[in-house]
């Protein structure tokens, strides 16, 4: 990647007349057009196909990617993505099936859904799951929409509040608001728990009767399992209210503890993090959502149900239902079922025995780098973490020297950085998140350029406060990108 | 063990660092009450064994290859040239995060802009956000930022009954917490009984183009008459459509949206799918989700970054008007390549190609004994076929002969029972065609 070019636009290459595909005559009689409808131009770049291919492969090389090495940003849980799994989703029963598809037509395709859902609820201890969410944003609004339909069923539609800790994704806050309810937010204790003090005072006090429920992640967004969990979810479920688990760290969970026994009442699980589904640059995520018995009748829809038990000669019908309450379609169609058959063919190689091996491995690299990481950089929580844990990204002697800084000079050493000043909660916060799939000798080789910089940042501060040096491009002009606002180069489209 | 690379003395090794004396001991946080559950799942299997069962699952389904398709309804079989997926198996485009750290990240951010820049050439819009999950959630997004320009004050939506059921469905899932009503679809009506709704409470009308029944409805007075009554007017419009008939924003549009899966992305069983999202210039702070913009570095070199940062979820939280974060990245990625493969001329000639087919499709049913289409309006690669028995009857007929017929309108339209929305596009030969007219005939 290093040494990669930067290119030009796709405006700025190719020539007029020239195409990148080669398509077939018209077979048919022609039809005369509307021309009085057509457009005059339709300005689209004009480039050859070996052109189109070159100038994607070279902006390609300008990209880190896990398949180039360790990308411990935490809370993205960015593991291997399996190959076979891309095999998988190519194939034309897959690739080339419509999603109206009369259900006698895509028995496979349902057969599959059903069985993740029952999966995914069996490895987090639901009733119910639905797979529609398209990304773990729309699994949380699928969520909170939820508990706000089940409160207005119990004629208790006062209860508009949704509690949130200081330490929550910045989803969960906006997700309450989209849903027309209201965030109380709950401050973090020096352990990084969530306050007890300050739960049971909006717990009972005089808010208690508009308290709806509480989104929580677990563990923490700080990778550190809440020792008080329990007491959290009977604090505010006395209250009347609901508990949501954002599922985003769920890969410290799998095998080790079902949210659904510990009392949750809904969860979102993201297939991109936990299950491997490849993050794409962005997306495409899934969002897919478990819930209790209470819940299961307000699911998106529509969900996949067994409509015609087996007989003796012929397999069970699997067809699409909607719930009896359903809080509605969250998108078109079913979901991502692109991800939702990765998810599949991962849960499949791993099995009953496997699944846990998964986080117990995240868990150990997480405390393994942690425990290497401390002798060099303050470590907030003196605790075993989870599947990730915070640094401050502060040293001694260097205090001109911030997060951002280690960040940017990590990519000089070859590593994608942390994710930097997330959780808010803690200053300079550095969140790592190696994952299972990492071997001990690049986790090693990470501790040694954490070192390495923090030795820097003593002796030569300049070289971190200018870095990176060798990414294809240095340090951006943000505010010239706010302010200039240059979104689009296509040529000047005929006036308004 | 599948992707875990660790042998037992690397973890012994790790454990001792660590000062824990097994992996057990790093979760003594959790409840031990609830600890390490017994999990009923399927055993484990290898790789060659997950291939097996993956392709035994996707062959019990009736796909585009084996069948002739003439299903459309929001999901369409177009061509995709081989380069879009090659592209889209680089590990350095699908095995990214969301480009947060520029310097390291430009591949993803061109492309993206350049997805973008290709999306406003489409639309003859200003700006276009990286995307959202599909054409229906586009939608739900447009109505907030509708709601948003008008600064709440005004509450009413309006929708044509002529857009996609399940978009609908999906804006009033997004929207059932807030005070306000969406209100025109529920009848049969024309465009222009919508106008008569307009009024000061109102924040957008929404139409589709061509419309959920493939016809290309006259918009350019619907245009004027939403913005005399202080409106946003917005358009679903097909991209693939765009590539023959006029703009939106050259018909008056303030936001344009829908579903790109046409423009390179397989049908895929319904998702992942491209919602794109194109706006004037003058409303562009209010989009919702990730937006690329061009700047320079630190050596004044052209480079691209995340721009409008503040408006969204992680940095505004509870003040964000939408908590989109993962979005549809990859598949923005496979539209960047198609447009850029298909360019100026072959989207052109294969919008004729998807025209002349449905015509000539259209045509021909028309002709038959018991079957009339629809050609009220001018339409391109879609129109509705009135039947003479239940489309369920006559699509199993079809199933038999190895084609999948159109899409059952009487679902979601009491009027149109044994009526059917016939797709035709490139891919489908005259010979195919023919074959369907054919069957359809032993059935009038």
């Amino acid at each position: 990647m290093a040494s990669a070019e930067l290119q030009p636009l796709i405006y700025d290459i190719g020539a007029a007349g020239r195409s990148g595909v080669n398509l077939p005559e018209p077979d048919v009689p022609l039809s005369p057009l509307p021309t009085d409808l057509m457009r005059a131009d339709l300005p689209l770049p004009e480039v050859g196909e070996v052109q189109v291919v070159r100038h994607f492969v070279k902006l390609s090389k300008l990209n880190y990617s896990i398949d180039e090495g360790l990308y411990p940003l935490g809370s993205c849980t960015m593991k291997y993505n399996p190959k076979v799994n891309e095999d998988a989703a190519r194939l034309p029963g897959f690739a080339q099936l419509h999603p109206l598809t009369d259900e006698d037509g895509c028995q496979g395709a349902l057969f599959l859904m059903h069985e993740l859902q029952r999966w995914l609820g069996e490895i987090s201890g639901f009733e119910a799951v639905s797979l529609t969410p398209a990304a773990g944003a729309q699994g949380e609004f699928a969520g909170i929409l939820m508990i706000r339909r089940y409160h207005i069923d119990r004629g208790e539609g006062q209860r508009d509040f949704i509690l949130v800790p200081n330490s929550a994704h910045g989803t969960n806050p906006a997700t309450v608001t989209m849903a027309g309810m209201e965030v109380r937010e709950l401050p973090a204790d020096s352990q990084g728990n969530v306050d007890m003090h300050a739960l049971h005072a909006a717990c009972e006090g005089e808010l208690r009767d508009r308290i709806a429920g509480m989104m929580i992640t677990v563990p923490s967004t700080l990778g550190l399992f809440e020792s008080t969990i329990l007491e959290v979810i009977d604090t505010v479920q006395d209250a009347g209210g609901m508990m949501y688990m954002d599922g985003a760290n769920m890969n410290a969970l799998m095998g080790v503890v079902k949210p659904g026994e510990l009392g949750f009442d809904v969860m979102h699980y993201n297939l991109h993090k936990t299950f491997s589904t490849p993050h794409g640059g962005g997306g495409p995520g899934s969002g897919a959502v478990g819930v209790n018995a209470k819940l299961a009748p307000y699911l998106p829809g529509p969900i996949v149900a067994i409509v015609e038990e087996e007989a003796d000669d012929s397999p069970p019908l699997y067809g699409f239902v909607m719930p009896q309450k359903s809080i509605g379609r969250m998108k078109a169609f079913h979901g991502n079922f692109g991800m939702h058959l990765r998810a599949y063919a991962y849960i499949r190689v791993y099995g009953d025995s496997g699944i846990r091996d998964v986080t117990r491995y995240a868990v150990l690299n997480a405390n393994y780098l942690r425990a290497k990481l401390m002798r060099t950089y303050p470590v907030p929580y003196p605790r075993y973490c989870g599947h990730e844990f915070v640094l401050e990204g502060h040293i001694d002697g260097a205090d001109e020297v911030h997060a951002l800084d280690i960040s940017k000079r990590l990519m000089d050493y070859g590593f994608h950085p942390p994710t930097n000043y997330f959780p808010l909660i803690v200053p300079e916060a550095l969140l790592i998140e190696p994952t299972e799939t990492e071997v001990k000798e690049d986790l090693d080789a990470f501790v040694e350029a954490m070192e390495s910089i923090a030795d820097e940042a003593r002796t030569e501060p300049e070289t971190l406060l200018t870095a990176p040096h060798t990414a294809p491009v240095r340090r951006l002009d943000e505010v010239r990108a706010a302010r200039e606002l240059v979104l689009c180069c296509a040529p000047a489209m005929p006036a308004h | 063990m599948s992707y875990i690379p660790h042998t037992d003395s690397e973890a012994e090794a790790m454990l001792a660092e660590i000062g824990a004396g097994s992996i057990e001991e790093l979760f003594e946080a959790v409840p031990a009450s609830h600890r390490f559950p017994g999990l009923n799942l399927p055993p484990p299997m290898s790789e060659m064994e997950v291939a097996a069962e993956m392709l035994a699952i996707s062959e019990a389904n009736d796909h585009g290859q084996d069948f002739a398709m003439f299903r459309g309804a929001g999901a369409y079989h177009h061509f995709i040239p081989s380069a879009v997926n090659h592209i889209l198996l680089r590990g350095e485009f699908y095995t990214a995060y969301t480009p947060y750290q520029p310097e390291i990240s430009q591949g993803t951010l061109q492309a993206t802009y350049e997805y973008q820049s290709m999306m406003c050439a489409l639309t003859g819009m200003d700006a276009a956000n990286a995307s959202h999950y599909d054409g229906a959630t586009s939608l739900a997004e447009a109505v907030t930022v509708a709601l948003e320009v008008a600064r709440h004050r005004r509450r009413k939506v309006i929708f044509s009954h002529a857009i996609h059921p399940q978009y609908r469905e999906v804006a009033r899932t997004y929207h059932q917490g807030r005070d306000i009503r969406i209100i025109g679809d529920r009848g049969r009506g024309e465009i222009v009984d919508l106008l008569e709704m307009l009024d000061d409470n109102t924040a957008m009308l929404a139409v589709q183009y061509p419309n959920f029944f493939g016809q290309i409805d006259e918009l350019a007075t619907v245009a004027e008459a939403a913005h005399a009554a202080g409106a946003l007017f917005v358009v679903v419009a097909n991209p693939m459509a765009l590539s023959l008939f006029k703009s939106p924003g050259e018909l008056g549009a303030d936001i344009v949206v829908g579903e790109a899966q046409p423009m390179g992305v397989p049908l895929g069983f319904g998702g992942p799918y491209l919602g794109y999202f194109a706006i004037r210039q003058n409303y562009v702070r209010r989009i919702a989700g990730r937006i690329i913009g061009e700047t320079l570095d630190a050596d004044g070199k052209r480079a691209f970054v995340m721009t409008l940062r503040p408006r969204e979820q992680d940095i505004k939280r509870e003040r964000a008007s939408s908590n989109i974060c993962t979005n549809q990245g990859l598949m923005a990625l496979a539209a960047s390549v198609y447009m850029a493969l298909m360019g100026k001329n072959g989207l052109r000639r294969v919008g004729e190609l998807n025209y002349h087919k449905a015509h000539y499709a259209a045509e021909r049913i028309h002709r038959l004994d018991g079957f009339s289409v629809d050609t009220s309006k001018p339409f391109f690669n879609e129109f509705v076929v009135a039947c003479p028995r239940p489309v369920a009857e006559i699509n199993a007929a079809l199933l038999e002969e190895g084609i999948i017929g159109g899409y059952d309108l009487g679902q979601h339209y009491y009027h149109l029972d044994s009526h059917m929305l016939v797709c035709a596009t490139e891919t489908n030969g005259k010979d195919e065609i023919d074959r369907l007219v054919e069957v359809l005939g032993g059935l009038g």
